[in-house]
């Protein structure tokens, strides 16, 4: 692991009212590898995702993304009273809360667990919008038409992108008509139209049969060479997990139970009991 | 690239609405004995006038409620801004003592109209080009202050879900209402009572020496300027940041995680939106010929939010034909709903006044209810799908028919 | 002095009636997540229905009447302009509302032929009577005390009856209630019975006071209980209460200031400044809960 980390958390803890949901959570994601964040449901893995990504201000610890803090927060007011996690004093310093936009346009883009495509629009339209934010232009160039440049070099890669993810052919239907595993392929190539430096992937594999979990996992490692990505993802489809993961973080109960890279992983007596429960002393998969 | 196959249709196509006004506007001094509806005192020339501004403000309602998905009921306010900033900014000095009289004179001393003709002289062409100056300045300051207005209103209430917009909004045009008919403001804003002596759309109307009038223009002038402002919502609508606007309304979380800032982009939607409301006001104002308050009730923002629900919500071409319609059923071809009638010896029951409003709200409540989509849906009118109606290929993608007469306006 | 308790006991007394209507509001919204702009037009028609019931029959009939009359008009709204809309966006069924108010409205106008019809005189409570000085009618005094009456008997029936229990399971989460097999659909009916209820006898003691009804009187006073209610914490009832209390009283402070500063044409704008200022800086109200959407 000499590469230079992409995303970095650290200590990080996501406390709703009195319920812990993310514990203590310090994990690395160095550029250009494959990570996995795995463990049971209800183990806190869409809500690390969520403080990763803005929609929630973790209530303590720290994210960096390349290098610089990238949210900081600490307990206060109401929080620091029932705060129960740990390290509560160690990021007082100034509090940084970037809302989603802010974050995405730093370079991490997203999908979604429950797929949240546009559903007013069309394959191609899903795509264009998401280059809205990396577009050289401002309200007025783009009503009085000035802006026309920029609008064909968009809808060229935007054009581009679909050729490549092999969507072209349904690029003037709606997004949501398509068959579930296109529309996931869809959220991700609309992910990648933010030309992210980092992927987040939220269960991409949920609802996939076999052949196409397979697919996927060589997608995902082409996209990654291709677009120079780094890609972090939650899965429970272990096949796809220890098929493509450099190295793989276990939570449960929103702490880290174990990491390591696949196969230690797939051996960890913790894991297995967090998976299969305690008492059943079942062999893995 | 869609856009420029439809550029060339779309721009004839405006053009030839606008020349169709200006003949239908002037038919009665070319052909003699015309029958009464093409006079200039028909209730057509009334209807077009006021469809041709409401038109503006459904549009830009429909901006914000229909494209962006936020649920507000601030447009009379805005309205409201419009229409005071219009007039005030155009009375002639002549005619301000007469206006202000209960307040001794106007505090603001100071009007576009003879800003304009100071430079380019009061009668004759020059008079012309200062009145022509003096509204599009007044307007365009009419649509700034509003945007301003929705700026301030927005920061607090834009962050928060949606449904407290709307009640955030309609308090606000009552906050707006309330302080305009202030006494305390009468030097600026009359108090309760109405601006006037600020031009107006039949001050468009080219007469001759003697004061007959030659060319009517008071028709043409608000379909001008609402083409224009629409044309341009269009191009917004179109545009990248359209896209922004209707991803928010599909789903803010996906939004935002695509690097669409909410509040940025809400808050763009807003302020446009009352922009063109505001150039709407300052429309209403030289349409009624006054500016008044307590004409900018919440009715009249609930009036023109039902239009664009029954032009369907997210089409555009959908709120310019409801408008039209809804403007002449209700000042026009239902007028008689409220007078009594006598067929023979016997009255026809439950006409008399009211009933009229009874009946409307009837047909909004059915069209609501059972017809949600409204006549367009959130599909537009393009020229192809008319064409290919008329000639019965597409037959399935046009389910309203269509109006003729009002398709060039998109 | 005397002058500072009447304007209080008008204060608490309209406040009171606002929070009658409020309830309505609140309760609606904590289920539907509806803002019903009708509400406010139903309490209209309420005071109407008190004007013609009353002309022809006795006080002790007509009232009862108003009552059942104005909650068989609320469940037919709900039946006829909202349950149709069950399934569609949110935006739809405001937009719904507003369509019934509209009807509302201009149904009153064609009926009574657009004149403020004058509400009649209601025994024991226009009668007057002598508040440390100050005179006043019964129904000021009456007023708070019913409210508190009727409050307290509402948060029991939300607390401690099955279809309380089932209203409050609605309102916090409506897609597994009707899993659970809670009968939604009655729920929101009783719902709409309770906040019609209300209204008329809101209607009732605001009409006594103010005895002018008008096709859109309902408005007004509709708006102002709503924004009580956000005041409150949208969906909590005591806090609806109390926001009703605070709007009414500062109302009436500011239409009872000296008429040199003409600050009265304020006594609605204030209300919504008020909203306004709630929203930016504490937007769940007094008591309601922080939303948090799922991802």
């Amino acid at each position: 692991m000499d590469n230079k980390i992409a995303l970095h958390l650290e200590n990080v803890t996501m406390q709703f009212g009195g319920v812990v949901s993310v514990n203590n959570l310090t994990l690395d994601v160095p550029e250009h590898r494959i990570i996995a964040l795995i463990g049971p449901n209800g183990a806190g893995k869409t809500t690390a995702f969520n403080c990763i990504t803005g929609v929630y201000q973790p209530t303590n610890g720290l994210i960096e993304f390349m290098g610089t803090p990238m949210v900081r927060n600490h307990p206060s007011g109401k929080d620091a009273k029932s705060y129960k996690g740990e390290n509560a004093d160690k990021y007082t310093g100034e509090v940084i809360a970037p809302t989603p936009d802010q974050i995405t346009k730093l370079g991490i883009a997203r999908t979604f667990q429950n797929i949240r495509l546009w559903k007013s629009m069309t394959v191609f339209e899903n795509v264009l919008t998401a280059k809205h934010m990396r577009a050289k232009q401002n309200v007025f160039s783009a009503v009085f038409r000035g802006n026309l440049s920029e609008e064909k070099r968009m809808r060229e890669e935007t054009l581009e992108l679909l050729k490549e993810q092999g969507l072209d052919e349904y690029k003037d239907e709606l997004a949501t008509s398509l068959p579930y595993g296109l529309q996931r392929r869809l959220e991700i190539a609309r992910a990648l139209a933010t030309d992210p430096k980092l992927l987040l992937l939220d269960e991409p594999a949920a609802g996939m049969n076999p052949q196409e979990t397979l697919e996927l996992s060589e997608f995902v490692k082409e996209i990654r060479d291709k677009y120079d990505l780094t890609v972090f993802l939650i899965e429970h489809h272990m096949d796809l997990v220890m098929n493509i993961s450099d190295y793989i973080y276990v939570i449960d109960f929103g702490s880290e139970i174990a990491q390591g890279v696949p196969k230690d992983v797939q051996q960890n007596q913790r894991v297995i009991e967090a998976y299969l429960g305690v008492a059943d002393q079942g062999d893995t998969e | 690239m869609k856009q420029k196959n439809n550029l060339i249709p779309a721009l004839t196509g405006i053009i030839l609405l606008l020349v169709f006004v200006i003949l239908l506007e002037n038919i009665s001094s070319l052909i003699p004995n015309l029958p009464q509806v093409f006079q200039p005192t028909s209730p057509l020339f009334t209807v077009l006038k006021k469809a041709a501004v409401y038109s503006l403000v459904a549009v830009s309602m429909n901006l914000l409620n229909g494209f962006t998905g936020l649920f507000s009921l601030g447009q009379a306010g805005f309205m409201l801004l419009g229409a005071y900033t219009y007039a005030i900014l155009t009375v002639p000095s002549d005619m301000k003592d007469q206006v202000y009289y209960l307040f001794g004179g106007c505090a603001f001393d100071f009007s576009l109209v003879d800003f304009f003709r100071s430079i380019f002289g009061a009668g004759g062409f020059g008079g012309a080009v200062a009145l022509v100056l003096a509204c599009l300045t007044a307007l365009i300051l009419a649509g700034c202050v509003a945007g301003l207005f929705a700026y301030l209103i927005g920061f607090p209430v834009l962050r928060l879900k949606s449904d407290y917009l709307a009640i955030a909004t309609l308090g606000f045009a009552e906050i707006l209402r309330a302080i305009f008919q202030w006494q305390k403001l009468g030097p600026i804003t009359n108090g309760a009572n109405m601006i006037k002596g600020f031009p107006t759309f039949s001050d468009f109307n080219i007469t001759d020496s003697s004061g007959n009038v030659i060319l009517r223009l008071s028709t043409f002038v608000p379909f001008l300027l609402t083409t224009i402002c629409i044309v341009l919502i269009v191009c917004l609508i179109n545009s990248s940041y359209g896209r922004a606007f209707k991803s928010i309304r599909d789903d803010e979380i996906a939004s935002e995680a695509m690097g669409i800032g909410l509040f940025k982009h809400k808050t763009m939607s807003f302020v446009i939106s009352s922009f063109f409301a505001g150039v709407g006001g300052g429309m209403f104002a030289m349409y009624v010929a006054n500016a008044q308050a307590k004409a900018f009730t919440s009715t009249m923002t609930y009036e023109i939010l039902l239009i664009v629900v029954i032009g369907g919500i997210g089409s555009v071409s959908g709120s310019i034909i409801a408008t039209f319609l809804y403007v002449a059923c209700s000042e026009w071809w239902l007028r008689f709903l409220d007078s009594e009638m006598y067929i023979g010896g016997f009255k026809v029951p439950l006409l008399r006044n009211g009933f009229r409003m009874v009946v409307f709200s009837v047909v909004i409540m059915v069209i609501v209810l059972f017809f949600s989509q409204g006549i367009m849906g959130d599909r537009e009118l393009d020229l192809k799908a008319i064409t290919g109606y008329l000639t019965g290929k597409k037959r399935a993608k046009a389910k309203e028919k269509v109006p003729a007469g009002k398709e060039g306006d998109k | 002095m005397e002058y500072v308790i009447s304007v209080l006991l008008s204060g608490i007394s309209v406040g009171g009636q606002y929070a009658l209507i409020a309830i309505g509001y609140t309760l609606v919204y904590g289920i539907l997540r509806l803002i019903n702009f009708a509400h406010g037009d139903v309490f209209m028609v309420a005071g109407l229905l008190g004007i013609y019931l009353t002309a022809t029959l006795p006080i002790s009939i007509s009232l009862p009447l108003v009552i059942v009359l104005t909650v068989a008009l609320g469940f037919t709204i709900e039946r006829a302009a909202y349950k149709p809309l069950r399934e569609a966006p949110r935006m739809s069924v405001m937009i719904s509302a507003i369509g019934v108010s509209y009807l509302l409205q201009n149904t009153a106008t064609y009926v009574t032929g657009g004149q403020p019809m004058t509400y009649p005189t209601i025994p024991f409570l226009s009668d007057t009577v002598n508040v440390a000085g100050t005179q006043t009618k019964w129904v000021v005094l009456i007023t708070p005390v019913l409210v508190l009456i009727l409050v307290i008997a509402l948060t029991q029936l939300i607390n401690k009856t099955k279809v309380g229990m089932a209203m409050r399971a609605v309102s916090k989460d409506f897609e597994t209630s009707r899993l659970m097999g809670i009968k939604i659909h009655s729920v929101i009916s009783v719902t709409f019975i309770i906040g019609s209820a209300l209204a008329a006898v809101g209607s009732v003691l605001f009409f006594t006071n103010y005895p002018a009804v008008t096709p859109t009187v309902g408005s007004m006073p509709g708006l102002k209980a709503f924004v009580a209610a956000v005041f409150g914490g949208i969906g909590s009832i005591p806090g609806a209460v109390l926001g009703a209390f605070l709007i009414g009283i500062c109302e009436t402070i500011i239409k009872g200031l000296p008429s040199s500063w003409d600050v009265s044409v304020f006594s609605d704008a204030f209300t919504f400044a008020l909203l306004i200022v709630i929203l930016a800086f504490k937007p769940q109200g007094l008591f309601g809960e922080a939303a948090t959407d799922k991802v």
